[in-house]
């Protein structure tokens, strides 16, 4: 296998990230409980936050489940459902590009709001500040790949991004020949994405993990808690004297 | 029948001073840290006004407690579950902090460094969230003390309710009233049913209410769900805070720290066992006026042979049990009628109930048109409405709150006449229906009050406690890892770094 800057940034890269992604994550949520939050800065200034955190929240999960679902789910299984290539890539274009202008409003609101905001700005740690400008980075440069994606319709350059992901997940050790060849934009835009894996367990974006979905499940309202249920297990013998 | 016990805590209105005592003291020992300077654990307001944060009483603006549904069943006001998950992203119904206020300091510094000037330097505020300087205060934490500010801001206080309220504005006319006002431990909280995280949890043990400061993800629909809004949002550390109830002295057989400095004496702290199978049936009582009697029926007699038998069996501790006995919240609550749920209305069933305040009789009785019921004053003729007490404990049901006024005004007359002129009149208890004998120990309980009679604490029970041998050497009291916070400087995770009482910063 030849070692070049292609096959570093694509082959072995995203190794780093998905490592530091899963055991920063394990290790904040084991020894950091405390630092796990959303973050919010809601109650310091409401203005802003309600049309931005929300056009920018909803765009990006429907553009994560896009991307989650496009890039993994196995070629074959399109095929098998007589869905072309070229009618995907127009799918992922529209609701991606409809996604990525309510999301990039979104964040744009987000991002004014916590550089000029006194408030924010005073109470903003470089990670709050930091991760906000890669992903404002990264979804520009994902909506200006849609101006090279309408420039073959086909699409032909898309399998080769959902080879590669699939590629690296099956851990196959070419998988970075697939995008060896794709428009440099597309890389700037794997590369950060990457990144922005390789950074997740240090920045508030942990919340992600702790998206209450269960909360939906919990039976009843309320919560109690009780240390009684302890009591017993120290048996009598265990008992100094 | 499931029997919980709960240590509940009853406040004595009638001698509330408004001194900020408590409030002081509980800001000291819990909140005087960075995020949380704007949030008062425990406050005391003056009444009628908007209190704080602004307005908090007006669930129409803020969608705090239940809301019965249709179908007889309550859900929180803010929402169903998918509702609630819905505003996670923005919360609409969740205040600003400049609903509650903007912290600030004074720059003190200047009055020692100031140069020589013609006029005396001063010490001007700066924001305590962005540095800046505030030019202008524009509201506190105790912005309407003593009736501050214009009437026609503090009417549009919700428990003018039903009440012509412009005469009130006039001065011979205008009435007030001290409320302190602390976490109220519910027992149908909707703080716990709000929060997404399953964070907040009720203890079974002794009732506490808390945050699980680890599991807190600051999702912050507590925050809107807490109809009293005595859930703050700590902006620095993202983690939502609440009133702990001072469980560590609690569990110790101490009373609260805001019970404990209480120089009125009005607080007291007791045991109230409890039926957890019929909160829900009594939270979903149809008419909110029957809210406070739901409530009642919800507590059990502990004198009751088959109730002491149920409770020894799911394992409530003997101690506990005698308790709950000689609870001054028992005797105040159940047997005389003189405390009162704070806005049962909510249907969150509070556990901090109140007795109201009597006022002098209103100026009229300079006209000779004293209402007077036999020996005593009726007491619609007292200066505070007995509608306006009757919106703040009773849902707005007057009856209660009268009996209970006519009680005290009782217990004053019959022991002016034993002590002044010496004669035991057992009319006066008749006629509000207690005995020569209550009125007495109403009298040592709410008069004298004396500290073993106002705090009955039993001790958490050691195998259900936290083992304190294993805490020994530790760093008491911390967030997060506590003392075991490692050596570097930074921390990989974006927290600032938690100094220990042996370390300098």
């Amino acid at each position: 296998m030849k070692i070049d800057i292609n096959s570093i940034l694509f082959g072995w890269y995203p190794y780093l990230c998905l490592t530091v992604f899963l055991l920063g994550s394990l290790l904040r949520f084991d020894r950091e409980q405390y630092t796990w939050r959303s973050g919010s800065s809601q109650l310091l200034r409401r203005r802003q936050l309600m049309w931005g955190s929300n056009l920018f929240h909803i765009g990006i999960l429907i553009i994560f489940g896009g991307h989650f679902v496009g890039l993994l789910t196995p070629i074959w299984i399109f095929d098998a459902l007589h869905i072309s290539h070229s009618f995907k890539q127009g799918l992922a274009i529209t609701v991606g590009g409809l996604a990525g202008i309510m999301c990039f409003v979104g964040i744009a609101m987000l991002t004014h709001r916590r550089l000029l905001d006194p408030r924010i700005r005073a109470h903003s740690s470089f990670s709050d500040t930091a991760i906000l400008l890669l992903l404002f980075v990264q979804l520009t440069l994902g909506l200006l790949t849609i101006t090279v994606s309408l420039a073959h319709m086909d699409g032909h350059e898309m399998v080769k991004f959902m080879n590669w992901a699939q590629a690296i997940l099956t851990l196959q050790p070419d998988a970075a020949n697939f995008v060896a060849d794709v428009d440099p934009i597309f890389k700037l835009h794997l590369m950060l994405g990457m990144t922005i894996f390789l950074v997740f367990p240090f920045t508030r974006l942990v919340h992600v993990w702790s998206a209450p979905v269960w909360y939906l499940g919990r039976t009843g309202y309320q919560v109690v808690r009780t240390r009684r249920a302890i009591a017993p297990a120290i048996q009598p013998s265990e008992r100094q004297p | 029948m499931k029997i919980r016990a709960q240590i509940a805590m009853v406040l004595n209105l009638d001698k509330c001073i408004g001194c900020h005592t408590c409030s002081v003291t509980c800001k000291n020992v819990w909140t005087s840290r960075e995020g949380m300077e704007y949030a008062w654990f425990n406050n005391v307001e003056t009444k009628p006004g908007i209190g704080y944060p602004k307005d908090w009483e007006n669930q129409k603006r803020w969608k705090g407690g239940w809301v019965r549904k249709a179908n007889g069943s309550i859900e929180p006001r803010i929402g169903g579950k998918w509702r609630v998950l819905s505003k996670i992203f923005a919360n609409p119904d969740l205040p600003e902090i400049d609903d509650y206020y903007e912290p600030f300091t004074f720059d003190y510094e200047h009055l020692q460094s100031a140069p020589q000037m013609q006029a005396f330097p001063t010490a001007r505020p700066r924001s305590l969230i962005s540095g800046e300087r505030m030019e202008k205060i524009e509201w506190g934490p105790n912005w309407e003390e003593i009736l501050g500010g214009e009437f026609a801001k503090r009417s549009k206080d919700a428990n003018f309710e039903g009440i012509q309220k412009e005469m009130y504005g006039q001065f011979e006319n205008t009435f007030m009233m001290y409320l302190p006002r602390l976490c109220e431990h519910c027992l149908n909280p909707t703080c716990v049913a709000a929060c997404p995280s399953g964070a907040i949890y009720k203890r079974e043990e002794d009732g506490i209410v808390l945050i699980d400061q680890d599991k807190c993800r600051g999702w912050r629909m507590c925050v809107s769900g807490c109809p009293y809004k005595k859930i703050y949002y700590n902006w620095s550390s993202g983690k939502s805070e609440k009133c702990i109830f001072c469980y560590p002295r609690i569990e110790a057989g101490q009373p609260t720290v805001c019970s404990e400095t209480c120089v009125g004496r009005i607080r007291y702290l007791g045991v109230i066992l409890y039926d957890a199978d019929r909160i829900e049936a009594a939270a979903s009582t149809p008419n909110d006026k029957d809210l406070y009697k739901a409530q009642l029926d919800v507590f059990l007699d502990p004198k009751d042979p088959a109730v002491i038998a149920a409770a020894i069996e799911q394992g409530i501790p003997h101690a506990w049990i005698e308790a709950a006995k000689v609870s001054p919240i028992w005797k105040m609550a159940m047997e005389w009628g003189v405390a009162f749920p704070l806005h049962p209305e909510y249907r969150t069933l509070p556990m901090v109930w109140y007795v109201p305040p009597l006022s002098p009789i209103q100026a009229a009785a300079e006209a000779g048109s004293i209402g007077l019921d036999g020996d005593m004053p009726d007491v619609r003729s007292l200066r505070i409405p007995l509608r306006y007490l009757a919106n703040l404990l009773t849902a707005g049901d007057e009856a209660p709150v009268a009996t209970a006024l006519e009680r005290m005004l009782a217990m004053r007359a019959y022991m002016r006449a034993k002590t002044v002129d010496g004669v035991i009149d057992e009319n006066i208890a008749k006629k509000v229906g207690l005995t020569g004998a209550q009125i007495e120990e109403m009298y040592q309980i709410m008069a004298i009050a004396n500290y073993e009679d106002r705090f009955v604490i039993p001790t958490a029970h050691r195998e259900v406690g936290a083992d304190a041998f294993e805490m020994r050497g530790a760093c008491g009291f911390s967030f997060g890892n506590g003392c075991s916070g490692g050596e570097t400087d930074v921390n990989l995770f974006g927290a600032p770094k938690k100094k220990t009482h042996g370390e300098v910063a």
